[in-house]
């Protein structure tokens, strides 16, 4: 079998059965390219989540091209990456065919209006986690252990996005920079406290 | 293709006796849904950091708020259909986004847009990931990141949970608060989520419509 076939196959696998995204799909990543098919070891896979948290980008693309890429070269990271998203390309399209078809009978209008608060949940749901990472850096969730400062740039941020009106890309990169200057600030006040 | 046209063209004629002239803005104006669609969706996807739920957020900004091509509610039932699909929320959002402007050639054009940016990035870091992951100042950027990503997903919930509140249904409201205790602290599957309020919601429209008989 081709080296290409099998890339193609295991990573239109994990598209398929990844329901939930992103980190519901890391198991189902290492059992198909680590313990099956050994294209990394358990240690490259560690170092390649890690990357994939620290950069953007879904989780599933990212393995698909970092194990496309050392297999098989560019048109094996190319080949990997189009079979990772190819049942969603599938399967979204013929759901939002139905819904634009069927979305003004009135028994479906009634089923979408209780199923928009719920989605807003997910996405609030989706902000805690975050969140969560953001303020406790050491997991422990508790007040003596919150980043004082990473609040702070929380809360600058959806002042500035709510009443500054902000785009909201200008405010994610102004919040990275904004941690490195105070981290900068920081370090000066402690080498004027030192002398 | 004309008619997926129309439905993203608020503006749009519908009239039966189409010109040539007008068939040609048509084309134009079709292959600008294309162009601004690639070019979203490409920058759009080199910011999904933390998960990839920031891109509803930057999606609604750019398609609901500056172009006015999606309505806010059309945009949660686009977030739910990418929501019961596999695969990463960033990329079956910009699929169904694509699909709403442009049909299947739309799908294409976003999938290709989101797919370049973690594409590039992945294939140059893969030389030297290791002095990336470990660089003390790329940690400190990133950190403060997530709370820039944390407000933003903050700032649409405020938003979009304001308009369900604004509604003043006691059921939907009530069905966002359960099914953000269900979801955020017992963890409870998504798909289980929006089966759960799928089936409300036809609960609901039996019992208005044997009502209304009545």
């Amino acid at each position: 079998m081709s080296i290409y076939w099998e890339l193609f196959i295991a990573f239109l696998k994990i598209g398929a059965l990844s329901f939930g995204g992103g980190y519901a799909a890391v198991p189902l990543i290492q059992e198909e390219i680590v313990t099956q098919r050994a294209w990394l070891t358990m240690g490259e896979f560690t170092d390649l989540i890690t990357v994939s948290q620290m950069t953007p980008g879904p989780i599933a693309v990212n393995s698909a091209t970092f194990v496309g890429l050392r297999v098989a070269g560019p048109v094996g990271g190319v080949l990997a990456s189009v079979a990772s998203v190819l049942p969603a390309i599938i399967l979204v399209s013929c759901i939002s065919w139905l819904y634009f078809k069927y979305r003004s009978l009135a028994g479906l209008q009634s089923v979408l209006s209780t199923l928009r608060p719920a989605v807003v949940a997910m996405i609030a749901t989706a902000g805690v986690s975050i969140m969560e990472h953001a303020l406790w850096p050491t997991d422990v969730v508790a007040l003596d252990h919150m980043s004082w400062h990473l609040l702070g740039i929380f809360v600058f941020c959806v002042f500035a996005l709510v009443r500054l009106k902000w785009h909201p890309i200008a405010v994610i990169i102004f919040s990275g920079v904004l941690n490195v200057v105070a981290y900068g600030i920081s370090l000066l006040f402690a080498g004027v406290g030192g002398l | 293709m004309a008619k997926q046209l129309e439905l993203s063209n608020s503006s749009g004629s519908t009239s039966s006796d189409i010109t040539n002239k007008k068939e040609d803005s048509h084309k134009k104006r079709y292959s600008h849904i294309l162009w601004q669609l690639f070019f979203s969706t490409l920058f759009l996807s080199a910011f999904t950091f933390g998960g990839g739920y920031v891109i509803v957020s930057l999606m609604k900004k750019k398609f609901v708020d500056e172009l006015g091509w999606i309505d806010a509610e059309e945009m949660l039932d686009l977030i739910a259909i990418a929501q019961s699909a596999p695969g990463a929320i960033a990329v079956n959002g910009a699929l169904v986004v694509g699909y709403k402007l442009a049909g299947f050639l739309g799908i294409v054009v976003a999938v290709v847009g989101t797919l370049i940016p973690p594409f590039v990035i992945i294939g140059v870091l893969s030389l030297f990931y290791t002095a990336f992951r470990s660089n003390f100042w790329i940690a400190l950027l990133l950190e403060g990141m997530q709370a820039g990503v944390g407000a933003v997903i903050a700032a649409v919930v405020f938003q979009m949970g304001g308009n369900v509140l604004e509604s003043r249904d006691g059921l939907l409201i009530l069905l966002m608060g359960v099914a953000f205790i269900l979801n955020a602290i017992f963890q409870v599957n998504v798909l289980f989520i929006i089966g759960g309020a799928i089936i409300l919601g036809i609960i609901r429209y039996w019992h208005q419509k044997g009502r209304d008989g009545a």
